[in-house]
């Protein structure tokens, strides 16, 4: 299927000719791929922003007593950081992720609801470019530098009036307030799609494993957000209507504060992982060359995933004095959500065993992830076991967890979804031998820098501090911590390179250039504005393997 | 797999190297000193080895996969064979993992019971921990001690059993206790109190920070638990009775002090320094460090720290007075005698 050039198309393309009429028909758009890659594209420049938080982070860190940054400084850094990784990159790559692929992947022509698409993607862009704007503005225009500096958990009472002066805070506030109506948007778009625009034949069970993802997380984000909205909302009553939520002075509880913020934080970061589960779901399969093992089972376990995570919060609160009985009841179900977490990654392996697997940049970062993930997945097991969380919450092994989660898992599982899909988007391919150098840096960034950190925990190092003092032990993990995020840097500016050449000059890439079997690689590379000529019929749950082996098809099994 | 081996590693030299700790020993969670320590580092350990275990199982099987089912040069281009799954292996792999979650939850609920619900034998001794923004009060009120930052306790071995029982309050926001070696962290919340209990079984000075993010200089809340074989520990406790120091040598020197600002923060007991904002200064010199473990307490430290609090830990909420170099020689002068 070469590329054809359809009248529509073509006068589409005359009239862009000029650059406000290019820039104005992305600002006016509410088409759900060019959407799509506007929150892909946000979240990137949101990445690098928190990237470099991260670079300074750990030049801090480098050695003890170390100067590049003052206390204040350090503390806006780390929030700013953990708050844009979350909220302004997390977020908005599954809100781009979701509106790019769903539509194409059940052969619809756009989302159900497009104009609230495009509100949904301006409200994100706003929430973030106001926390942003707390830089110049929370101590009004004459004082810079006033970013929030509670953490991105922003536990009661830090949060407080007497405890938080200015406005920096309510930055904070209404920065993520905002952003989330623009997730939850989202949310409610990708589950009005999938349940009414699935292309004939596309029932929910030859749903391909993305979009059931996806759906699940979208449910999730709908039901995890609300409280912390809730919670911010109270907080703001505090700060401004004389309420005492959280105002322990005035007889508020501060653990109130951080039931409400966990409530919603832990569903977050399954959330948070849920893309590059449905991303790996399909890149692994297609360069193993064999269906996803399992596919009920991977779909079950999503959806149990979904279920208890919202029984678990208070695992993030171990050490806030439960009562044993309730340790014991979230250690519990922490340990719960181990199983199916299990089953999705013996399904991946069992997906791989007997295939014929094509080492190209996507497998080797899905392969990678489920390395990375087990690991994540293990020390997270090793923090559901109370005790053991009694000597490791807020310490160092806690952050290289995390870091495992989303830098090992999430951010793996992304660039397998980017070297995937981008040529679908752009209609070029992303250079191998780039996407290798960049692939293996990271890899091996990533280790130097979170690895020893595992450590550092270990011997007692606690999270958040911009200092420490020499003798503790500690000296070398920082050190080898440090020069990893560097190694980290470059894979990123080796992928900040290859995007901008392919973009540039990248190879054709062709309807279908890795042999897929899902629906979006039927159409054009990029699609067209309304992705189908005519709407797609599928038979299985993976259409294009029926179209390509019509001797085997897989709806003779189905 | 390199992760684990360098974990068991450190652990291992860790355990080689226990008696070589200088001045700033090292802490390891798994080189315990106190009951729950030792509970909680035994349960870790089973949990390290587990997870170990797992992970050599299934990562040897991805590499084993990713190795033998590559494509090589030269395979012919026909797809491998197509395998949908299979309930039987489902199955097994859901329920082998609730089995050893099964163990799992027995062993932390033992431990958890175990250390949360320990009551307090007669002879326990009971602290009183506060936090502040940024550093630790200790009040032992059976004793009439109020102190700072240096938590004395007495040793409690096998033939004196003496354990700590420790309960946990905030002026201000949330912070963390944590002392790695004598037990995990437990929150100390403002409007709530918590509680914990240590029985250190070796005698020395044990680090430990705040772990709860608690503002600017939440990095420098060090915590000093000097524990003291019984004698020592009751020497500790009568000099920390006795009021402050009279030192005729000095008398200039603490009207100069009881005339400048410190004494609206500080409490220096029978004079009229009776602030309650910052640490008691009642027996300052029998401490070893200053600004909450930031200094050691010599006399330039003191000068330094007293002259200009914010150059030393920026942000904290001592402010530098502007004293003149008379008055700063008085008050050093002063203080040094608060032995």
């Amino acid at each position: 299927m070469a590329t054809v050039d359809y009248p529509l198309e073509k006068s589409r393309r005359q009239r862009e000719f000029s650059l406000s009429e290019a820039l104005y028909s992305w600002v006016a758009t509410v088409d759900h791929k060019r959407l799509g890659l506007m929150y892909m594209t946000s979240a990137i420049i949101f990445f690098l922003i928190a990237g470099v938080m991260a670079m300074v982070i750990r030049a801090q860190l480098i050695v003890p007593e170390n100067h590049v940054v003052g206390p204040q400084t350090f503390n806006r850094l780390f929030t700013m950081h953990g708050t844009t990784m979350v909220f302004l990159v997390g977020m908005p790559i599954i809100a781009g992720m979701s509106n790019y692929l769903i539509p194409l992947m059940i052969g619809a022509r756009d989302m159900a609801f497009p104009r609230l698409n495009a509100f949904g993607y301006w409200i994100f862009l706003f929430g973030g470019i106001l926390l942003y704007f707390s830089y110049l503005g929370a101590n009004g225009l004459f004082g810079a530098g006033s970013a929030p500096d509670v953490g991105w958990f922003a536990y009661a009472p830090l949060t407080e009036r007497a405890f938080s002066r200015g406005t920096s805070t309510d930055y904070w506030i209404l920065g993520i307030l905002v952003s989330g109506i623009g997730s939850i948007v989202s949310a409610i778009n990708v589950i009005a799609t999938t349940l009414s625009m699935r292309c004939k034949g596309m029932k929910l069970s030859r749903m391909p494993l993305f979009v059931w993802v996806m759906v699940v997380d979208a449910w999730m984000v709908i039901l995890a957000l609300p409280p912390l909205t809730a919670g911010q909302v109270m907080l703001l009553f505090d700060r401004y209507l004389g309420a005492n939520f959280f105002n322990t002075q005035a007889g508020g509880s501060a653990v109130l504060w951080q039931h409400f913020f966990w409530i919603f934080g832990h569903p977050e970061v399954y959330i948070l992982i849920f893309p590059a589960f449905a991303t790996v779901s399909e890149v692994v399969p297609v360069f193993s060359r064999k269906p996803i093992f399992g596919r009920q089972a991977m779909v079950g376990a999503v959806v149990a995933i979904g279920f208890i995570s919202f029984g678990v919060w208070a695992h993030h609160m171990f050490a806030v004095g439960m009562a044993p009985i309730s340790n014991i009841f979230f250690a519990t179900a922490s340990f719960l959500v181990a199983v199916p977490t299990g089953v999705k990654i013996f399904n991946w392996l069992a997906t791989i065993w007997g295939g014929k697997i094509r080492f190209a940049t996507p497998m080797l970062f899905c392969v990678a992830f489920i390395f990375q993930f087990l690991i994540a997945g293990l020390t997270g097991v090793m923090l559901a076991v109370t005790p053991f969380d009694w000597q490791l919450t807020d310490s160092y092994f806690v952050v290289a967890h995390f870091h495992y989660t989303l830098t090992g898992s999430f951010l793996f599982g992304v660039f397998a979804a980017i070297y995937y899909w981008f040529p679908k988007a752009t209609g070029k391919m992303l250079s191998e031998t780039i996407g290798k150098w960049h692939f293996w840096l990271l890899v091996i960034g990533f280790h130097l820098t979170f690895d020893p950190q595992h450590i550092l925990g270990i011997l007692g190092m606690p999270r958040r501090v911009y200092t420490y003092a020499p003798g503790r032990g500690w000296e070398p993990w920082n050190m080898i911590s440090s020069i990893g995020a560097a190694i980290q840097a470059i894979a990123i500016i080796c992928f900040a390179w290859n995007v901008i050449r392919a973009l540039i000059k990248g190879e054709r890439a062709g309807d279908d250039p890795w042999d897929a079997w899902t629906l979006e690689w039927t159409t054009t590379s990029p699609p067209p504005e309304y992705n189908y000529e005519t709407d797609p019929e599928v038979r299985s749950s993976r259409p294009l393997w029926d179209l390509k082996h019509p001797e085997d098809p897989d709806w003779k099994y189905e | 797999m390199t992760r684990r081996l360098a974990v068991l590693t450190v652990v291992c030299a860790e355990l080689v190297f226990a008696g070589t700790a200088g001045d700033h020993p090292i802490e390891n969670i798994f080189r315990p000193l106190s009951t729950p320590a030792h509970e909680i580092s035994d349960v870790s350990f089973l949990a390290v080895i587990i997870c170990a275990v797992i992970f050599s199982v299934v990562a040897g099987l991805l590499t084993y996969a990713i190795i033998r089912y590559r494509r090589r040069p030269g395979d012919s281009d026909a797809e491998p064979p197509q395998v949908y799954g299979s309930n039987q292996i489902e199955a097994a792999w859901t329920v082998i993992p609730l089995l050893i979650v099964f163990v799992l939850i027995m062993v932390s609920a033992r431990v958890i019971a175990s250390v949360q619900n320990a009551k307090p034998p007669a002879n326990a001794l009971h602290a009183t921990v506060v936090g502040h923004q940024w550093w630790w009060e200790f009040r032992y009120p059976s004793l009439g001690i109020v102190t700072a930052n240096e938590l004395h306790v007495p040793l409690s071995d096998t033939a004196h059993p003496q354990p700590t029982f420790l309960k946990l309050e905030s002026v201000d926001v949330a912070h963390s206790f944590w002392v790695p070696r004598l037990n995990g962290k437990t929150d100390v919340i403002p409007n709530r109190a918590n509680d914990m209990w240590i029985d250190p079984h070796e005698a020395g000075d044990f680090i430990g920070n705040c772990a709860e993010y608690c503002g600017t200089q939440h990095a420098n809340m060090l915590i000093h638990v000097i524990v003291q074989p019984k004698p020592d520990f009751e020497r500790w406790v009568a000099e920390q009775q006795l009021p402050a120091v009279e030192d005729p040598s000095v008398a200039a020197d603490k009207q100069a002090f009881l005339s400048v600002s410190c004494v609206n923060c500080h409490t220096v007991k029978g004079t009229s320094a009776s602030g309650v904002f910052g640490p008691d200064l009642t027996h300052l010199m029998s401490r070893k460090y200053l600004a909450s473990g930031v200094l050691s307490n010599t006399p330039e430290n003191l000068r330094a720290w007293i002259k200009d609090p914010q150059a030393i830990k920026p942000g904290c909420l001592m402010p530098a007075m502007h004293l003149t170099d008379n008055e700063l020689d008085s008050v050093v002068a002063y203080l040094r005698t608060l032995k």
